[in-house]
């Protein structure tokens, strides 16, 4: 999408444990770029020309850098949540070299010329890729709309009304129908805007803190919603941000049917129930809402065998005033992109899922499923890369973080596995050992 | 599927045992399951009505004395007008009811405002509802001939045999043409009539619209399905455009306006895609700068005009063989 031109000349990465989900390459070697793209891997490779430059790599993973479906940021409308350049620089930190923003900003990217403005801005300001994704509806009312075919000719990626689901099932079969003439994807989160009005998760947890709850039919009934009608109208859909046991079963049905359909996961809803809330903490009051255990066990099993598609970060930064207060009143939303990596690799260190399949949830599938040509190590492609140790521990410290809100769950959590190089074409944009 | 051309004579006046069928139908409510024989003996009864409205004494008084009731219930400047020089020309009585100043409007039911014009008794009755089956229910329900000049979304016949009658002028026959109906196939009763018409007559028709404005399984009416310009446009003899309803549409079927002319709008390098003579029809009224670019709209290959005089005359075909009088070629 950018027409940032890649980093001139070569640079060699020496000594790797190179992975590249696209093929199952898991080696000891190198991997050369030259002028932003990746030219080969292997092992011993020569020295780079002239005005090349060798990274040693002391045996750390090297592998495409991440790829995260599900981020918001303030701009325009909310700057002082987040801007386009802060959230660059947080997902540089978190190894995120492409992110898809969502529309909800103000005014809502539902227009070719709002479109413009941000896709202007992300290329001057942002270190990373940011590439928008533009609203189903206008305004995000779920009434009309969009102009599907101008917003995609102007660099939309992706369609979604971002934190709202559509509710009228006319709109939204309309818009499956329309887009497919294009061959657009459609995203989309799951919570009906009646049945989901509870600030947490519905069960013993809600009942006892006394706080309205959301049962999990307000995101498993528009769920099955969609994919009967992305069976009527042959459309593509994504749904984003999954958290039940039975939202997996509804996606291994609609793909046994041969559905264009694909799901992910957020990361909180990966690694936190709702007893993680505690004493009414409101950075855990997020949406979807932290299930109970057995919802979290089945996305990390849904992860695990395919089922799932990818992990996002659902990156939603929120100032201090909207999050101190009751929980009842508080907004939803937890930032992620700095530990999308760290927290993901949770299930690989658990043994649950092995580290390829982490990786491929991470970079590979989003970008394919989004219809990038990144996320892998093949000539020619995208060198945006990231250089971790998965061992790595580390304590995450708010205060650290570069995002410009601080509203994580994990704050003092101990992590393992950090990045320490993220690239993209081939220019070094974070390095940890920069890092005060 | 034979069509007759309109310069034979197959007839031998004393050979009774090949005489064709006289004018089967009582109504004209649909293009449907109307026969290639009858549509050919309309064809070649306007194609003479055409040169009647083209004298300076344009009466033909072979209708003279009888009584034309036209019943719009939908706002319809031009087929109405169109209607009533039809029958004036004939030399009928005509009376417009405007449904804003009939009795409709105090309440009364469809059948109850037809009932009482029939028993004024007249001989034909036009009619235009927004309801589809609204001309079919009078039909059965009167004692005279109606014409349906368009139900709801189900048919607009007259249309459809205008726009025949224009596309067979220009080229000589209508078996084996290309046809593209392009637009919102969806709503459009004219859309309809001229698939029945253009498939009975050996037309090959296609269709070309965003996929929100085709209706369900509309390749099933015989019809050759595009969800782009550039994919349906090229090979075709005749591009017939269709009005993007955009009072009732904004948003719902197409985002918009604009967005529908980028992509589906009718400009010259889209015209180019079809054959170097292929003409450009468009019932009317146009959105210029929506469904048709004004240049084109007004183009060489455009006739859109034409359409409208090919109307007259048309109407006046149907309603002669309608009451049963004797074709004279």
């Amino acid at each position: 999408m950018t027409a940032t031109r890649g980093k001139p000349g070569q640079q060699l990465y020496r000594n790797a444990r190179i992975m590249d989900p696209a093929t199952g390459l898991d080696i000891h070697g190198d991997l050369l770029v030259e002028n932003g793209r990746i030219v080969r891997t292997g092992k011993d490779l020569a020295p780079p020309k002239k005005n090349g430059a060798v990274i040693q790599c002391d045996g750390h993973v090297l592998t495409p850098g991440l790829v995260d479906s599900r981020v918001f940021i303030g701009e325009p409308g909310g700057e002082h949540r987040e801007t386009i350049k802060s959230a660059g620089k947080a997902a540089a930190a978190g190894g995120v070299t492409t992110l898809a923003m969502m529309p909800d900003t103000e005014p809502v990217i539902d227009d070719v010329s709002v479109l413009e403005f941000v896709r202007k801005t992300a290329k001057s300001k942002s270190k990373v890729r940011v590439l928008p994704t533009a609203s189903i509806t206008r305004g995000l009312e779920g009434k009309e709309m969009t102009e599907f075919g101008l917003l995609r000719d102007a660099g939309a990626i992706a369609f979604t009304d971002g934190r709202k689901t559509v509710g009228d099932a006319q709109v939204m079969r309309r818009a499956l129908t329309y887009a497919g003439d294009f061959g657009a994807l459609l995203m989309g989160a799951h919570r009906d805007h009646a049945l989901g009005s509870g600030v947490m998760n519905a069960g013993l947890n809600a009942t006892r803190l006394g706080l309205s709850g959301q049962p999990r039919e307000a995101e498993i009934i528009p769920l099955e919603r969609d994919m009967r009608l992305v069976a009527m109208t042959k459309g593509r859909f994504h749904a984003s941000s999954l958290s039940t046991s039975d939202s997996v079963e509804i996606i291994a049905r609609a793909k046994d049917k041969g559905l264009d359909v694909t799901a992910g996961v957020p990361l909180a809803n990966l690694a936190l129930n709702e007893t993680d809330i505690g004493d009414y903490r409101t950075f855990f009051r997020v949406s979807p809402p932290l299930r109970d255990e057995q919802d979290r066990l089945a996305m990390v099993q849904g992860i695990k065998d395919g089922t799932l598609d990818m992990i996002c970060s659902n990156h939603d930064p929120q100032e201090e005033d909207t999050k101190r207060l009751p929980f009842a009143d508080a907004a939803d939303g937890a930032v992620g992109l700095e530990t999308l990596l760290a927290v993901a690799l949770r299930l690989y260190h658990s043994g649950d899922v092995p580290l390829m399949r982490v990786l491929e949830c991470l970079s590979l599938a989003p970008a394919r499923r989004l219809g990038l040509k990144c996320g892998c190590l093949a000539k020619g492609a995208r060198a945006d890369l990231i250089l971790f140790d998965p061992d790595y521990p580390w304590v995450l410290e708010d205060t650290k973080l570069h995002s410009r809100s601080r509203n994580t769950p994990f704050q003092g959590a101990r992590l393992s596995g950090r990045v320490l190089k993220t690239i993209v074409l081939g220019r070094t944009v974070f390095q940890l050992e920069d890092q005060d | 599927m034979s069509q007759l051309p309109p310069s034979s004579r197959p007839l031998e006046t004393d050979a009774p045992a090949f005489q064709l069928p006289a004018f089967g139908l009582k109504h004209l409510l649909g293009m449907e399951e109307v026969s290639p024989h009858d549509i050919a003996t309309l064809l070649d009864r306007a194609d003479t009505m055409v040169e009647v409205s083209r004298q300076s004494e344009k009466r033909r008084n072979t209708l003279f004395g009888r009584t034309l009731i036209n019943l719009f219930f939908e706002n319809s400047t031009r087929t109405q007008s169109s209607f009533e020089i039809a029958g004036k020309r004939l030399g009928m009585d005509v009376v417009n009811m405007a449904v804003q100043t009939s009795s409709v409007k105090k309440g009364e039911t469809l059948l109850d405002t037809a009932q009482t014009l029939n028993a004024m008794r007249p001989d034909l009755l036009v009619v235009r509802h927004s309801a589809a089956g609204a001309a079919a229910l009078l039909s059965q329900k009167l004692g005279c001939s109606v014409i349906n000049a368009g139900d709801g979304a189900h048919e607009h016949p007259t249309q459809a045999l205008l726009d025949a009658l224009t596309i067979r002028r220009s080229k000589g026959r209508l078996d084996g043409l290309t046809v593209a109906i392009c637009g919102d196939i969806a709503h459009s009763r004219v859309a309809r009539s001229n698939i029945h018409l253009l498939n009975t007559m050996g037309a090959r028709v296609r269709v070309i619209a965003p996929s929100t404005l085709l209706p369900s399984r509309v390749d099933e009416l015989g019809v050759t399905v595009f969800k782009r310009m550039e994919d349906g446009l090229p090979g075709c003899d005749v591009v017939m455009m269709l009005r993007l309803q955009t009072e009732r549409m904004a948003g719902a079927f197409v985002p918009s306006a604009r967005e529908y002319y980028r992509y589906f709008g009718l400009d010259s390098a889209r015209v180019r895609l079809a054959n170097p003579d292929a003409i450009i029809m468009h019932p009317g009224p146009m959105n210029r700068g929506v469904e048709i670019a004004s240049d084109i709209a007004d183009g060489v290959q455009s006739v859109i005009v034409e359409q409208v005089e090919m109307g007259v005359a048309v109407r006046m075909a149907v309603m002669e063989a309608l009451m049963g009088v004797e074709s004279n070629l």
